[in-house]
């Protein structure tokens, strides 16, 4: 038997249109015919395997008769046709029914010897087709497979296995050992020798280089889910591996390696710097693609210090200039992320990175510009600028976004140089382009509008000019809202009326209506004249032909003939509602069904904020999206089981995120709660206990005005008990003067929780009352209490005796931050000024390596939100941290935060808080401790 | 010349032609074991079969397409799908499982209903006569109510498959038929 190029099937599925239909009937006829054609029945298989591929799918009844008219082809020993059979049943195998049906076939073709060409295909399906009753029927067979001589089998076992891996982890797991010793077995894939033993003639194609070992590759991740429980297992193995040295000959295995380094170094500080010594080692790998993951990997570690980070930049450095684009491409992205966050570092770069502005490849030069921008002092950014604008007219618009993006985060990052990046961004908003372009270049206005005051006026007249010719609608109406935002608190108001009035005259009525609304809020203006005259002009309104835009005039014009304060109400509200919440509401109102839809939508249900607030919410979205996702960069774990990412309450920047808005739905479900009225704030989920315990508790802090409600989230994690009565004991601390501040009110336990499931326990105090006692804190020690049973593997029922046991773990804490909001203030140096009551302290940190971590870990003990991009230090020795945050009942505090750093003493810092209450000061200053 | 000849001789004798034959009968009778004791000639530990073998086996000049499917519970609903363009079926029976030779015989009997098998010749293998307390062949045919049997060529051998007793006396009967019946 000889294979020959098949001709059908080049101008088969390529070109030709293939209809549905006719091919399952020619399937379903050519499959049952017999004797069986096997050439005729692949190009079969093969149009249906091109169907699959290309989205069409079968209904489950179809699939099924497919499916059992495939297996008759078993039948035929031809061997390319038993492969095109596996890769057939491996797609139908989620489609179609009682696909069991194979397994002993399959069986059979896995246990023939290893130079069998379909082998391989055979282990792959059978691991689709096996469920968790019948796993241990191939256990042996597998644990064979994974040690074959044979590296395509070997894999073909390894990610078997790990497909498995959701099926059954228990029995996966008992493979550890077969797939330990494959990790080393350093078996080289052949690069075409697989058919000629088989007699079939077929060679394996281009398998690339003739020295990959792709099996080590698969074993390392296989092995990986398999220790994911188990820390010390997982470090153990890493640096087993690592101090393999040549053992290691697949770089894709070194690199997942060095995956799993960089999580490691995430969860355990203490292994930070045996593993950074081989982070640095696998810089000098020959591998290019172990470079790159390495020098990424140290780049991408938290509170790297300069020395450490040296040597990867130094690496990429070297890269910049290579001939081959993908890696220079690769080294100024790196670059480029790294640059975000610390740009000082990466200045060494800078003569490399220029010559890359005129790279051929435009994603190589758009990175380098970007990167430059980031990297250059103040002083190179105006040179910079001038070099860009020549470079935007020749690339595309989605480029052009990149740049127009990092301008945006420069300009918050450099409020000094807003004058050059303005006339910039107002020269790109000249140009041509289309809408996302331009939106790009209006947000970024806005951006320098709301947060550097400085660029305000010029920015607003940029603007204005730019509606006088602006095809897009939806950019005209948000610029025009802006100026009514804006314009009536500018110096000369009137100027902005005009451009606003030349709209009505000449725009459609969306962009009308929206100039009404913004002319309204002029007549807020203290100042007859201007009254008089936008009175005027809201009156000519009256005619126009669009109702909406009459309707907002008249309703303006109403208003503006009413008493000054109602009007102000309506036409520049203080607070806003709560976007998200509002559409929470609504949806809910919406799919409530006819019995919601009898009452009136309920406005009073949404929760207001004020101004400032929706403006820091804003804030914290931008400055989240410029600045790159620190931290190991995540490792699929294709099962689903893995233990996940980096854990949200290590990353800094969502302190102040509103987690009262997250939980107040749930909590108002409870009757015992409700009485307590309105949730004034909730801390983030705190884990109390470590992430690989039988039982994982996370605490949670809510506040109410007279009230604190702890909620624990209790996951058992055991496969085969259930917990009766989970109740956690929560003492608070008694207080300086020997009194109990927090009085237990009730807890809300859980009945019972069953195996691998979590539950909540809330547990309710009445907090101190009196003025004196309004930040008054305390430590909760917290005991879990409940009832374990048993469950009987032969019934799966819980057995009815238990026995009570307890469970510690590790306290909580009401300290200053629980009283404090993050709030956003434009104008830092103001408020500083205005608060009068100062007090401050000196602290020093012996333990802390770095100013990042330094500020990090004020901003989190404080929940105040840093101002003016402060919390990234910019230099190594000297820092100031600038902070702003108000109490639960609204008064301001601010904090002044200098700090100092030396390698010998740590760092040392100044806390200086100004607030309206004494007591608030010092708490504030006496908070870091 | 003379392999030219033999070739138009095997046409004209069907020896191109494919015969498929289905190995049916409850789980544990031992339709696995007997498969391989006519493939191979050899007795093979065998695990309950989920699904089915497959085997081709040439047998005086005749070559067969011998299927045999799971007999447990679950799978028995699925031996419809393999019914079609069958010359005969093989129905191995316990001769030593008392207890279930009612459901052997509802089975049988439901089988033989089908459509698609109505022209198929029916070959009952009274298997493990090795072991003592088996029933006899005329014992099982009684039971399973073949006797009364009239329109289908069928036959009732006692055998053992372990020992390699009777298995060929049941296919010289079949190849007699199918070549009387169907070439």
């Amino acid at each position: 038997m000889s294979y020959k190029k098949n001709e059908d099937l080049d101008s088969g599925p390529g070109g030709a249109v293939m209809d549905k239909m006719t091919v399952f009937q020619d399937c379903i006829a050519g499959f049952n015919s017999s004797p069986i054609q096997p050439r005729k029945c692949r190009v079969l298989l093969t149009k249906l395997t091109y169907l699959l591929s290309t989205g069409d799918t079968f209904a489950r009844d179809e699939s099924t008769r497919l499916f059992f008219s495939i297996t008759k082809l078993f039948q035929h020993k031809d061997i390319a046709l038993r492969q095109m059979v596996y890769l057939v049943i491996k797609e139908l195998a989620t489609s179609a029914d009682d696909v069991i049906m194979v397994t002993s076939s399959i069986m059979k073709d896995t246990t023939v010897g290893s130079d069998v060409v379909y082998r391989p295909n055979a282990i792959r399906t059978l691991a689709r087709i096996i469920d968790a009753s019948t796993i241990q029927a191939i256990e042996r067979l597998i644990k064979t497979a994974i040690v074959d001589k044979h590296p395509i089998v070997s894999s073909a076992a390894l990610i078997s296995s790990y497909h498995l891996l959701p099926v059954s982890r228990d029995v996966v797991r008992r493979w550890a050992n077969e797939t330990q010793d494959t990790v080393l077995a350093q078996k080289a894939f052949p690069q075409a020798a697989y058919g000629g033993a088989a007699g079939g003639g077929l060679g394996i194609g281009p398998a690339g280089p003739a020295s990959s070992f792709m099996t080590q590759y698969h074993a390392l991740g296989l092995l990986y889910q398999l220790r994911s429980h188990d820390r010390m297992a997982l470090i153990k193995m890493i640096q087993q591996l690592a101090n393999a040295g040549s053992a290691m000959k697949s770089p894709a295995a070194v690199v997942m390696l060095i995956r799993f380094v960089a999580r490691a170094i995430d969860e355990d500080r203490n292994m930070r710097r045996p593993l950074y010594t081989l982070l640095e080692g696998w810089l000098k790998h020959k591998s290019d693609m172990v470079n790159f993951e390495a020098a990424k990997t140290i780049l991408e570690m938290r509170d790297s210090t300069d020395t450490e980070v040296s040597p990867a930049i130094n690496v990429l450095q070297l890269f910049l200039s290579s001939p081959r684009f993908v890696s220079r491409f690769s080294a100024i992205r790196i670059l480029n992320r790294f640059a975000m966050i610390r740009p000082h570092n990466v200045n060494v770069c800078n003569i490399d990175i220029e010559a890359l502005i005129n790279d051929p490849n435009r994603s190589i030069a758009t990175y380098a510009i970007t990167t430059l921008l980031k990297t250059g002092n103040e002083a190179s950014v105006d040179r910079l600028m001038k070099q860009i604008t020549g470079f935007m007219n020749d690339i595309s618009d989605e480029f052009k976004i990149i740049v127009v993006d990092a301008i945006r985060s420069l300009c918050l990052k450099f409020p000094s140089k807003q004058a050059s990046m303005l006339s910039f961004l107002s020269g790109v908003l000249r140009d041509e382009g289309g809408y996302e372009f331009k939106r790009a270049v209006v947000e970024a206005m806005f951006d320098l509008i709301k947060f550097v005051p400085d660029s305000k006026e010029d920015a607003l007249s940029y603007l204005c000019e730019f509606i006088e010719d602006c095809e897009f609608t939806k950019l005209a109406v948000r610029i025009l809202h802006l100026l009514g935002e804006e314009g009536p608190s500018t110096a000369h108001p009137t100027k902005y009326i005009r451009y606003i009035y030349n709209r009505v005259v000449l725009e459609n009525a969306i962009v009308r209506a929206a100039a009404v609304t913004a002319l309204s809020k002029f007549s807020l203006i203290d100042d007859a004249s201007v009254q008089e005259s936008v009175k005027v002009l809201l009156t000519r309104c009256l005619d126009d032909p669009d109702d909406e835009v009459r309707d907002r005039a008249a309703m303006a014009l109403r208003l503006s003939a009413t008493e000054k304060l109602i009007a102000k109400e309506y036409l520049a509200p203080e607070s806003v509602p709560s976007l998200g919440a509002l559409e929470q509401q609504l949806i809910l109102y919406v799919t409530g069904g006819p019995d919601a839809a009898s009452v009136a939508f309920d406005i009073s249900s949404v929760p207001f904020i004020s101004k400032d607030q929706a403006d820091a919410d804003q804030f914290r979205a931008k400055t989240m999206a410029t600045l790159p996702i620190l931290g190991a960069s995540s490792i699929d774990s294709g099962s689903g089981a893995g233990s996940g990412g980096v854990s949200p309450s290590k990353t800094p920047a969502n302190i102040g995120e509103d987690y009262a808005q997250k939980y107040a739905s749930s909590l108002a479900k409870i009757p015992e709660l409700q009485a307590f009225g309105a949730l004034i704030r909730s801390s983030r989920p705190v884990p109390l206990t470590e992430s690989e315990t039988e039982y994982v508790i996370t605490g949670i802090k809510h506040l109410y005005k007279e009230h604190l409600v702890l909620q624990f989230d209790v996951q058992n994690t055991l496969p085969d008990t259930v917990l009766d009565d989970v109740s956690v004991i929560a003492n608070p601390s008694t207080a300086d003067d020997g009194t109990e501040p927090f009085v237990e009110e009730f807890i809300i336990a859980i009945p019972r929780l069953t195996q691998e499931s979590t539950g909540t326990i809330y547990v309710a105090f009445t907090r101190p009352s009196g003025e004196e006692h309004a930040y008054t804190g305390g430590i909760f020690s917290n005991t879990l209490r409940f009832t374990s049973k048993e469950i009987d593997p032969t019934t799966g029922e819980p057995e009815d005796e238990g026995y009570e046991d307890e469970y510690q773990v590790e306290d909580i804490e009401i300290g200053v931050a629980d009283f404090l909001v993050p709030t956003y203030v434009g104008n830092f140096q103001h408020m500083w000024d205005q608060l009068s009551f100062e007090t401050s302290e000196t602290y020093s940190l012996a333990g802390v390596s770095s100013l990042s971590e330094a500020c990090l870990s004020v901003i989190d003990s404080l929940s105040m939100q840093p101002l003016e991009g402060s919390e990234t230090p910019l230099q190594n020795a000297t820092h100031v941290l600038k902070l702003f945050a108000r109490t639960l009942q609204g008064g301001k505090v601010v904090a002044l935060v200098r700090m100092a750093y030396s390698a010998k003493t740590g760092v040392t810092l100044k806390i200086s808080a100004r607030a309206e209450d004494e007591r608030v000061a010092h708490m504030v200053v006496g908070g870091i401790a | 010349m003379g392999q030219v000849l033999g070739r138009v001789l095997s046409k004209l004798w069907g020896g191109d032609k494919e015969i498929r034959i289905l190995i049916l009968g409850l789980d544990g009778a031992g339709k696995t074991t007997i498969l391989y004791r006519l493939q191979i000639g050899e007795v093979i530990t065998t695990v309950p079969t989920i699904g089915f073998n497959v085997e081709t086996l040439t047998y005086k000049n005749l070559k067969f397409n011998v299927w045999d499917l799971g007999g447990q519970t679950s799978i028995r609903p699925y031996w419809r799908c393999y019914y079609a363009n069958t010359a005969a079926v093989i129905f191995v029976v316990d001769a030593t499982d008392r207890d279930r030779i009612n459901t052997c015989r509802d089975e049988l009997k439901e089988m033989l209903n089908e459509e698609e098998l109505a022209d198929s010749a029916l070959l009952v293998f009274a298997n493990k006569q090795d072991q003592p307390g088996a029933m006899t062949a005329p014992e099982v045919s009684q039971t399973l109510g073949l006797v009364g049997m009239k329109d289908r060529s069928w036959s009732i051998v006692a055998c053992s498959a372990i020992k390699g007793e009777g298995l060929t006396e049941g296919l010289d009967w079949l190849v007699e038929v199918i070549k009387e019946e169907q070439l």
